[in-house]
C-alpha cells in the first residue's frame, strides 16, 4: 500500500498539487467562480427533486395504515365467495378487526329540493376506519351512520341538492335521515371526493334498501386490523391459492400506499430529468470556465514544468482545483435545493396523496454533492487534458504557436467518461430506462447540432456579413468570435437550455392540449345510462339541441358464456385448475357487451381483423355460411378465457343461444371515459336482443347540465346520468400544477444557461473593456459601442435560442406522436415567447455586464497591462 | 557539465525546414559562468531551451551531469530539472498567484522537500533582500523585485546548473547590474554552473567565457574580458 501510495506521490506530486490549489483557489474563484452558479443551479435543481421524492415515500408510508383505514384488505367485485368469507371468520377468530366496506352507486334523491343524482354509497361496519380521525360536522358525529336509517354525507351533496343536515335522502327502499357531514376521511386522497361524493351508511342500512339485489358496479371489501406486518404477509402467503383462484384480491396498506404514490413519483422523475438538463447546463459552464482559465494558466504552467513539475503534476493540480470549484458550487446547489424543496409540496399542492411533510434528506443531499461533484469534474476533465499539452519551451518564448490538439487514448477516454456518465445519469434519473436513454440521445443531438450551428455561424460571420451593413454591427458579429468569448459554450448552454424549456414547452402543451380534448370541450361530460331503446330519441330530445350532434349512443346486451370450443362452462368449471384452465371469474360473470361497426377511440386491434366497410354484415360468405356470429375480445379477458383467433364462443342472450367466432383480439385503453367492452359483436347480430343504451353527451353549460338531470328523473325515472365535469376540473387541476412544477423546474435550466453568459462575459471583460476604450480612442460615439454590444448579443442570443428551439419542435414532432401517441401540433406562440424572453435576457446580460465599460473614460484602461 | 553534441534544430515553415540551429558542439565544465550572445534571431533561447531539455532537438544530443536528457521521457526530464536546474527568465514568470514565498516554495515542493521549506524559502528571501516581502504578491513588487524573487526561486532546490534568459531585459541599468551581481554570488556559493543569455556585452564581459553565436552557428567562443 506504502509503495503504491509513494509511486503515486511520485509521479503526480499530489502534496505539492494540491498545496498550490489550495494557494491558487481564492483566484480561481474570482476569476471562474461565477461558473460555479451553474452548477449550483442544477445541483439545486436535483437536490429539491430528490429530496421530495423521498418527502413522496416517506409521507405515503408513515401514512399507509391510515390511508387504507385498516393494516390490509380484501376486496372482490362480487360479495367475498364461500371459501374466502371462511378465511375471514377464521381470522375473526384469532382476534383480528374486521371491517366490511361496500360501495355501490346509486340514485339518490332529495325530496326536499327535487334533485336526484347518481351517488356513490358506502355501506361500512363499526370500526372504520381503524387508523386516522374523521372530522364531521356537527362535530364527533361520526359513528351516526351506524344508526338505523341514518346517513353520513360528503358536503358536496349538500350544496349539489340544495338541502341541509336533518333532510332526507332517498336511497333505494330506505328514508335515510342526514345526521351530518363527513368533513375529512383520513382513506381519502385529497382530491377524491370531488370525483364522487359519497352517502356513508352502515351495513344493515344498506341491505334494507335492497339496493345490492341486482348489481354488477359494487364493490367489496373487508378490512382487517393486523398491527403485525408479519401477520399480514402471512395471510397472503398461506391463502395464495384459494385468493388466486376466487380472484379476490389482497392487498397490504403499504403495497396500496406504494401505488397511490406512484403517479406523483413518475411525475418527480420526469422533474428529475429536467434537474438533470440544468445540471448538465452547468456542466457546459464548467467546461467553458476551465477552458478559459487554462488558457490564461498557460504561462504559469509552462513554468511550473520548467521549474520540473510533471505533466501529470500540472494536471493534478488544476483537476483539484477544478473539484474544489466543483465542491463550492455542489454545496451551494444542495443549500438551494433544500429551501426550494419546501415549494415543491406547495406547488403541486393538492394533486398529492397525502400531506407531503418535507424532512431533510442527507442521502439527496450527499447525492446531489456527489454528482454535483462528479459533473464538474467531467467538464472539466477534457480542457484540463489540454494542461498536458503545454511545453515549458512557452514560458521562454511568449508566442510559442499552439500544438495541434491532439487526440491521444487520454482524451478519448474522458470524452468516452463524460458520454458515458451523461448516459448514466439520464437513465437513473428518468422514469424509466427508455426513457433515460431517449433524453439522453435528444440532449446530445440536440448538443452536437447546436455546436454545428455555432461553427456555422462563425463561418457566416467571417465571410458573408455584408460588407455593407454598418461598421458596428459588423464589429459586434465578429465580436463573438474572439477567444476568450467561449462564444460555442455560451451557444451550446443558451441553445440546450431554450432547447429543454421549448421542449417541456411543446410536448406538455400538447399533453394537455390532448387530455383537455378527452376530458373536457369536445368530449363527453355526461353519462346516461339505463336507457330503453325506445327511449333514445326521447332522451335525447332532453339535451339541449346544439350538443346533440355530438351524442353517442351505445347498446349495452347482458350476456353470459355457455360454451367455449363446444365445452360447456360447467364442465370447464368442475375441472381441477391448472395453468390452461379459463379463469373462474372470466367463465361465470355476467358481460354487457355491445355490437358496432367501427373500432372505437381508446382501441386497437393486435390481431386478427376488424370487420371494416368493405364487409358489410351478410357480404361475407363465411360468416353466415358457418352460422357463427362475429365477435372482437379484448386481450385481457381473451386470456383469462384461455380463447384466442378462430376460437368458438356460445353466449347466452336473455335465453337465446348466440354461437361465435373469435375474430380479431383488441387493446382497450380503459383510461377513458367511453364505456368500453370485453366482447363487441359484429352488427346485424345482436341488433332484437334485449338490450339497454348508454347515451354520452356534451352538455357543457352547468345550467343546463342541472336541468337535463332534473328533466330526466321526470320523465325517465329508470335512467340514470353520471356527470363528469367534476372529474375534468379536477384533472385539468392536476395538469395545471404539473406544468406549474415543470415549468418552475425549467425555469433553473434557463438561469443556469445566464449563468454561463454571465461568466463568459466576467471572463472576457478585460478584453472587451480594452476593445471599447479603443473605439472611442478611434472616435467612435457611445451609441456605437452600444450598437456594437447589441449586434453582439442580439446575434448570440437569436441564433443559440432560435436553434435549440427548432430542435424542440423537432423533437416534439418525433417524440409526441411516438411516446404519447398524439396528434402533434406545434405550440408556436409559447415558443415564440419563450424566444423573445431568452433573446431579452441574452441582451439583457450583455448591456449590463458591458455598461460599466463603456463608461469608463478609455486613457487608463488602455494603460494597463493585458492580463 | 554540460555537454552539446551535434546539435541542431529546424523548424518547418510554409513545408520548408528553417533551420535556427546548425551542427552546435559546445562542453561547458562544471561551476563555469557562460554567457551566450548574438543577434535578435540568431537562435540562443533555441539552444537555451535545448540545453535545459524543454525542447527536443532535430539532431544531436545533450549531456547534463552525464545524463543523456534526451534518452529521458518528457516526465523524466522533468524530474531532473526539479533535481538539478534552476531558471531566470526575462519576464521574471513569477506565478501571480502566489505570493513570493509560495513561488519559492515551488521548486522545493515539487523536489519533496516540505520538513523546513519554508525556513528555506524565507532565508533565500532574505538574502536577496525581500525578506520584507515574503507575503506581498508579484503585482505588488516592482520589476527589480519580482526577478530577486526569480533568483530566489531559481535557486531554492540548489540546481548544478541555472539558466537564465536576458534576466535583464525588463529592467533598468543598475537593478540589471544588481541582479547580475547577485547571480554570480549565488552562483559561487552554491557552486552552480551558470548560463545566460543576454544583449548587455558589459554584463557578457563578466562572464568566465562568452560563446557568440550568429545566424545559428557558434561565430565566436572566448573568456570574459573583466578581471576580477
Ligand atoms: N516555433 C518556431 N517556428 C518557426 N520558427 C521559429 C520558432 N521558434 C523560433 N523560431 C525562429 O528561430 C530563430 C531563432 O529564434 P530564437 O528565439 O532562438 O532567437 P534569439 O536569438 O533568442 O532572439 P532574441 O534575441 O530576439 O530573443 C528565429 O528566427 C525565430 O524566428
Ligand atoms: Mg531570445
Amino acid at each position: 500500500m506504502r509503495e503504491i501510495g509513494d509511486s503515486i506521490q511520485d509521479r503526480f506530486r499530489i502534496r505539492f498539487a494540491i498545496r498550490l490549489a489550495l494557494r491558487e483557489s481564492s483566484y480561481g474563484f474570482r476569476r471562474i467562480g461565477v461558473f460555479m452558479g451553474s452548477i449550483a443551479l442544477g445541483v439545486a435543481a436535483l437536490v429539491s427533486v430528490h429530496s421530495f421524492r423521498a418527502d413522496i415515500a416517506r409521507s405515503v408510508q408513515d401514512e399507509a395504515d391510515v390511508l387504507m383505514g385498516g393494516n390490509a384488505r380484501f376486496s372482490h367485485d362480487r360479495p367475498m365467495p364461500p371459501p374466502i368469507a371462511a378465511v375471514i371468520d377464521s381470522l375473526r377468530e384469532t382476534g383480528a378487526g374486521l371491517a366490511r366496506v361496500t360501495t355501490t352507486m346509486s340514485m339518490v334523491s332529495a325530496p326536499r329540493s327535487m334533485e336526484v343524482r347518481l351517488l356513490q354509497v358506502r355501506a361500512l361496519d363499526k370500526g372504520y376506519p381503524f387508523y386516522g380521525d374523521v372530522t364531521t360536522s356537527p362535530v364527533n358525529r361520526w359513528g351516526a351512520h351506524l344508526d338505523p336509517d341514518r346517513a353520513l354525507v360528503d358536503p358536496a351533496i349538500l350544496t349539489q341538492f340544495g338541502i341541509q343536515v336533518g333532510d332526507t335522502l332517498v336511497l333505494g327502499l330506505s328514508r335515510l335521515e342526514i345526521a351530518g357531514t363527513v368533513n375529512g376521511l383520513p382513506t381519502d386522497l385529497a382530491y377524491q371526493t370531488a370525483i364522487g361524493p359519497r352517502v356513508h351508511i352502515s351495513q344493515a342500512t344498506l341491505e334494507r334498501s335492497g339496493l345490492l339485489a341486482n348489481d354488477g358496479l359494487a364493490r367489496f371489501e373487508i378490512l382487517l386490523q393486523l398491527p403485525d406486518i408479519e401477520d399480514r404477509r402471512g395471510i397472503r402467503e398461506r391463502y395464495q391459492d384459494v385468493l388466486q383462484v376466487e380472484s379476490v384480491n389482497y392487498s397490504l396498506a403499504e403495497e396500496q400506499a406504494e401505488r397511490l404514490s406512484n403517479g406523483v413519483r413518475y411525475l418527480a422523475r420526469f422533474l428529475g430529468l429536467v434537474g438533470l438538463g440544468a445540471l448538465l447546463l452547468g456542466g457546459v459552464g464548467v467546461a467553458s470556465a476551465i477552458n478559459v482559465y487554462i488558457r490564461e494558466k498557460r504561462q504559469a504552467i509552462a513554468v511550473l514544468r520548467c521549474l520540473g513539475a510533471g505533466q501529470a503534476t500540472a494536471f493534478v493540480a488544476y483537476l483539484i482545483q477544478a473539484a474544489m470549484l466543483g465542491l463550492l458550487g455542489a454545496m451551494a446547489g444542495v443549500a438551494i435545493g433544500v429551501l426550494v424543496q419546501q415549494q415543491l409540496p406547495t406547488l403541486l399542492g393538492n394533486i398529492m396523496p397525502v400531506v407531503v411533510t418535507t424532512r431533510f434528506s442527507p442521502t439527496s443531499a450527499l447525492a446531489g454533492l456527489g454528482i454535483g461533484l462528479w459533473v464538474s469534474l467531467i467538464f472539466a476533465l477534457i480542457p484540463l487534458l489540454n494542461i498536458r499539452e503545454i511545453p515549458p519551451l512557452a514560458a521562454l518564448r511568449h508566442d510559442f504557436e499552439e500544438r495541434n490538439q491532439r487526440w491521444d487514448r487520454a482524451k478519448l477516454l474522458a470524452y468516452g467518461l463524460l458520454g458515458l456518465s451523461i448516459v448514466g445519469l439520464c437513465v437513473i434519473e428518468a422514469p424509466n430506462a427508455e426513457i433515460g436513454l431517449g433524453f439522453a440521445l435528444a440532449l446530445a443531438l440536440a448538443g452536437g447540432l447546436i455546436v454545428l450551428v455555432g461553427s456555422g455561424l462563425r463561418l457566416v460571420a467571417r465571410r458573408y456579413v455584408p460588407a455593407s451593413s454598418s461598421y458596428p454591427v459588423r464589429q459586434g458579429v465578429s465580436n463573438l468570435f474572439r477567444p476568450q468569448n467561449q462564444t460555442v459554450s455560451v451557444m451550446l448552454a443558451l441553445g440546450l437550455g431554450a432547447f429543454l424549456i421549448g421542449l417541456i414547452t411543446d410536448v406538455g402543451g400538447n399533453i394537455q392540449g390532448d387530455l383537455t380534448r378527452s376530458f373536457s370541450t369536445g368530449r363527453a361530460n355526461m353519462l346516461l345510462f339505463d336507457v330503453q331503446p325506445d327511449q333514445v330519441d326521447g332522451v335525447s330530445g332532453l339535451l339541449p339541441e346544439a350538443t346533440r350532434q355530438y351524442l353517442e349512443a351505445t347498446p349495452l346486451v347482458s350476456s353470459r358464456i355457455v360454451s367455449i370450443n363446444g365445452r360447456s362452462v360447467e364442465d370447464l368449471l368442475d375441472e381441477p385448475t391448472s395453468d390452461e384452465s379459463p379463469r373462474r371469474f372470466a367463465l361465470g360473470r355476467e358481460y354487457r357487451n355491445t355490437y358496432r361497426e367501427r373500432l372505437g377511440v381508446a382501441e386497437e386491434v393486435l390481431a386478427g381483423e376488424w370487420w371494416d366497410d368493405a364487409q358489410v354484415p351478410g357480404d361475407s360468405g363465411l360468416q353466415r355460411t358457418d352460422g357463427l356470429a362475429h365477435v372482437s375480445l379484448e386481450e385481457g379477458i381473451a386470456d383469462a378465457l384461455r380463447v384466442t383467433l378462430g376460437d368458438t364462443i356460445t353466449w347466452d342472450v336473455s335465453g337465446i343461444r348466440i354461437p361465435s367466432i373469435v375474430l380479431s383480439l383488441r387493446r382497450v385503453d380503459w383510461n377513458q371515459l367511453e364505456p368500453n367492452f370485453y366482447a363487441i359483436f359484429e352488427p346485424g347480430v345482436l341488433e332484437q336482443a334485449p338490450q339497454t343504451v348508454v347515451i354520452l353527451a356534451q352538455v357543457h353549460n352547468d345550467a343546463q347540465r342541472a336541468r337535463v338531470q332534473r328533466e330526466l328523473i321526470e320523465r325517465y325515472p329508470n335512467v340514470s346520468a353520471l356527470d363528469f365535469s367534476r372529474v375534468q376540473e379536477v384533472i385539468e387541476n392536476v395538469l395545471v400544477r404539473v406544468r406549474q412544477a415543470v415549468g418552475f423546474l425549467g425555469i433553473f435550466t434557463v438561469l443556469a444557461g445566464a449563468i454561463v453568459l454571465i461568466g463568459s462575459l466576467a471572463t472576457s471583460r478585460v478584453q472587451r473593456m480594452r476593445e471599447g476604450a479603443l473605439l472611442k480612442t478611434l472616435g467612435a460615439k457611445r451609441a456605437q459601442v452600444l450598437t456594437v454590444l447589441f449586434a453582439e448579443y442580439f446575434a448570440l442570443g437569436l441564433v443559440a435560442t432560435g436553434s435549440g428551439l427548432i430542435l424542440a419542435l423537432g423533437t416534439g414532432t418525433i417524440l409526441v406522436p411516438w411516446i404519447f401517441e398524439i396528434t402533434y401540433s406545434p405550440q408556436i406562440g409559447a415558443l415564440s415567447l419563450i424566444w423573445l424572453g431568452v433573446v431579452g435576457i441574452t441582451v439583457g446580460v450583455g448591456f449590463l455586464g458591458s455598461i460599466d465599460l463603456i463608461q469608463r473614460p478609455p486613457l487608463p484602461v488602455l494603460r494597463q497591462t493585458p492580463e | 557539465m554540460i555537454v552539446a553534441e551535434g546539435l541542431q534544430k529546424s523548424y518547418t515553415s510554409g513545408g520548408r525546414p528553417l533551420p535556427v540551429l546548425q551542427c552546435i558542439d559546445v562542453e561547458v565544465a562544471q561551476e563555469a559562468f557562460v554567457s551566450i550572445v548574438g543577434p535578435s534571431g540568431s537562435g540562443k533561447t533555441t539552444l537555451l531551451g535545448l540545453l535545459a531539455g524543454l525542447d527536443q532537438p532535430t539532431a544531436g544530443r545533450v549531456y547534463l551531469d552525464g545524463v543523456d536528457i534526451f534518452g529521458l521521457s518528457e516526465d523524466g526530464r522533468a524530474e531532473f530539472r526539479s533535481q538539478n536546474v534552476g531558471f531566470v527568465f526575462q519576464t521574471f514568470h513569477l506565478l501571480p498567484t502566489l505570493t513570493a514565498i509560495e513561488n519559492v516554495l515551488v521548486p522545493l515542493e515539487l523536489k519533496g522537500d516540505y520538513k523546513g521549506a519554508y525556513d528555506q524559502a524565507e532565508a533565500l528571501l532574505i538574502r536577496v533582500g525581500l525578506g520584507h516581502r515574503t507575503g506581498h504578491y508579484p503585482a505588488q513588487l516592482s520589476g527589480g523585485e519580482q526577478q530577486r524573487v526569480a533568483l530566489a526561486r531559481a535557486f531554492a532546490n540548489k540546481p548544478k546548473i541555472l539558466f537564465a534568459d536576458e534576466p535583464t531585459g525588463n529592467l533598468d541599468q543598475a537593478t540589471g547590474e544588481g541582479i547580475i551581481e547577485m547571480l554570480e554570488e549565488l552562483n559561487q556559493v552554491s557552486r552552480t554552473t551558470l548560463i545566460l543569455v543576454t544583449h548587455d556585452m558589459a554584463l557578457a564581459e563578466r562572464a568566465h567565457r562568452v560563446i557568440g553565436l550568429v545566424g545559428g552557428r557558434i561565430a565566436s567562443d572566448r573568456p570574459g574580458s573583466v578581471i576580477r
